[in-house]
């Protein structure tokens, strides 16, 4: 260990290191490749993945929706394709029923299933949008950003059953002068007055949302339209904790009992699980992750056994070197410990500037698709512990990789030595 | 200072066996200029090879000044070479990227001894080779002579108990030949113990004694005349 913390140890490396020059470099460049790619890989697949959850981080990760179609399978005296229409009611009976359900808003729809949207008209422009009723509790399971000054339908909105509506980016662009403020102004839908009470900043809240959506109470949507106690579909978040699959299992299987459909009728009720896509795309930047640390690694042991081959030839290079030295007093240990901290030298300065590459490539690409929101990828960051496991690895390997040679360096006599010309 | 008894060496070569040194018997006292003579095959290498601890004997006795030398593992017999041999080769053997004064300090770093003491020495030894102008220069920037000379500053600089030369002036015309013994003569002068391995008869009237080998047996050991270097050198 005092040989280490020697400066002589290291004025003897530095100085056959930096008076091999050629070697020096072609063995740092292929670790400072393999560091290169694992910190590159590493930090853009964490990037992917940052990105992934950016663009879910507006709703609810364990979230489901379900709606009913028309049943396939004859029950209970029914015939086949009898049309389901879902209940306000369901809620209740759904959240006494499956615990795990933490959040359940009915939602009733327009022109978003098929079917023509709402009219609206403000002033001389008009146009055809999806409408939406919604309980305020939708809030909690997909933020909708509203843009300052406006807010969200609440509460008080679905007692009164206030005739306000919160319109979507395009609508605003659409039906609204440039420089003019939506908020507080009157729009007609479907040759009724509304007042607009916010914007809403479009974000994927739904598989099937678009900016163009308007929402409204579904109290108000209910009177509008006269739904009655109709349910179009159900969004439900379950909690964090619970087993998004086994939900959705429950939830169809209890609507199932509720509406007299046969357990086995796999139409009846449609539903599409955000928390099992969800699960999937974090399992696929999970893949993305662990492939490229293999791979990365891969590259690293590629590496430093390049660094292992060049220091082979270059010990049977300096066969003569190592035997002058011998025969002027080094010891076998001395030899081999100096071929080691060659290579683990040259291993870390290579690891240490490849990171550094690493990390700049990474904030290149992370300044380059900043702006781009549509683009998966946000704050590509390698953690520490990676970087310093990965520094560790390299020391290891290349103490390793060193053996070979500075082991070749010792078996050869030194009269061996100095007799090759 | 050197005292060697019975030594016998043989190598094998496939299955035969070449019986190199047949039990030589041999004194150098503190001092002396020595001079191994002997055709190629004579088995005059082998003998400073054991001497110089860079090769082992079969059998026989080695001490030097005192130390029987015996048992040897790498690390022991490389403490030893370190302290108490300077080697000069034939081919110089100078560290091609190291500058004449980073290889005459080189048995000093392995000693152990700090860089500043050791250029500081070692530029004393490359003065007394006349080499202090040259010390920050490469072994390729140098002449034959040159090199040779920083290897015997080399050789000097841990002050061993015995330098040993093999072949030392093989490399070098008759001139530059003459002006290397010429130094070697002047350290031993100072009282070094010198043994010098050549098969040229006027470097070996150089010395104060010649051992002749031959076949591996010393035909003839006598002192001679020294033969002064200095007057072929203007």
């Amino acid at each position: 260990m005092k040989f280490l913390f020697d400066k002589n140890t290291w004025q003897e490396i530095f100085g056959s290191i930096g008076k091999n020059k050629t070697r020096t470099i072609i063995t740092v460049i292929g670790v400072l490749w393999g560091i290169f790619i694992y910190i590159a890989l590493a930090g853009a697949s964490k990037g992917l993945d940052n990105g992934f959850e950016r663009n879910f981080e507006t709703v609810a990760k364990n979230s489901l929706f379900a709606w009913s179609q028309r049943t396939s399978i004859p029950y209970a005296g029914y015939k086949i394709g009898r049309s389901i229409s879902l209940k306000v009611g369901d809620a209740e009976a759904l959240r006494n029923n499956v615990p795990d359900i933490q959040y359940i808003a009915p939602v009733n729809t327009k022109g978003v299933f098929g079917g023509e949207g709402a009219q609206v008209v403000n002033n001389l422009k008009s146009n055809n949008y999806p409408i939406y009723g919604y309980f305020p509790e939708i809030a909690k399971m997909a933020t909708q950003k509203i843009f300052d000054n406006g807010r969200f339908i609440n509460e008080e909105d679905m007692s009164q059953q206030r005739k306000v509506v919160v319109i979507g980016e395009r609508t605003q662009q659409e039906l609204f002068e440039k420089d003019e403020d939506p908020i507080g102004q009157y729009i007609r839908i479907d040759g009724v007055y509304f007042k607009v009470i916010g914007v809403a900043k479009f974000s994927q809240t739904t598989p099937f949302g678009t900016d163009g959506d308007i929402i409204m109470p579904y109290a108000t949507f209910r009177k509008l339209y006269n739904t009655a106690d109709n349910a179009q579909y159900f969004t439900i978040a379950a909690y964090d904790d619970a087993d998004v699959i086994q939900v959705e299992k429950d939830v169809k299987r209890t609507l199932k009992r509720i509406h007299q459909i046969h357990p086995d009728d796999e139409r009846a009720i449609g539903s599409f699980n955000l928390g099992e896509a969800f699960a999937r795309i974090t399992g696929f930047a999970k893949g993305i992750t662990f492939l490229s640390l293999i791979v990365g690694l891969a590259t690293i042991l590629a590496g430093v056994i390049g660094i292992g081959n060049i220091l082979l030839i270059s010990v049977k290079e300096r066969t003569k070197e190592l035997g002058i030295r011998r025969a002027l007093g080094a010891t076998p240990a001395e030899v081999r410990s100096l071929i080691i901290l060659e290579s683990v030298f040259l291993t870390l300065i290579a690891g240490i500037i490849g990171i550094i590459l690493g990390a700049g490539v990474l904030n290149l690409i992370n300044n380059m698709t900043k702006d781009n929101s549509d683009f998966p990828y946000t704050n590509p960051t390698v953690p520490i512990p990676l970087v310093i496991g990965a520094l560790l690895i390299m020391v290891v390997l290349g103490t390793l990789i060193g053996l070979i040679p500075a082991q070749r360096a010792v078996s050869i006599k030194p009269i061996d030595a100095l007799r090759e010309e | 200072m050197i005292e060697i008894k019975d030594l016998h060496k043989s190598y094998q070569m496939g299955s035969n066996s070449l019986h190199v040194l047949k039990g030589i018997d041999f004194k150098v006292e503190a001092g002396e200029l020595v001079a191994i003579m002997g055709s190629s095959g004579s088995g005059k290498s082998t003998l400073l090879n054991i001497l110089g601890m860079l090769d082992v004997a079969d059998s026989g006795e080695y001490v030097l000044d005192g130390l029987p030398i015996k048992n040897l593992n790498e690390t022991k017999a490389a403490n030893y070479r370190n302290k108490f041999l300077g080697f000069i080769f034939q081919s110089f053997n100078l560290i091609n990227y190291k500058t004449a004064l980073e290889n005459v300090a080189l048995p000093l770093y392995y000693q152990g001894v700090g860089r500043k003491q050791r250029e500081e020495k070692s530029l004393k030894y490359l003065e007394q080779v006349g080499l202090k102008e040259w010390s920050h220069h490469l072994p390729s920037e140098l002449s034959g002579g040159q090199k040779q000379r920083v290897a015997v500053a080399r050789a000097m600089v841990a002050e061993p108990k015995v330098l040993l030369a093999d072949e030392l002036t093989g490399a070098l015309d008759s001139k530059t030949s003459y002006e290397v013994m010429d130094l070697i003569q002047k350290i031993n002068d100072q009282g070094n113990t010198i043994l010098v391995v050549t098969h040229e008869d006027d470097i070996a009237h150089m010395c104060k004694r010649i051992v002749h080998l031959k076949d591996g047996v010393i035909v003839e050991d006598k002192k001679i005349e020294q033969v002064r270097a200095s007057q072929y050198v203007q």
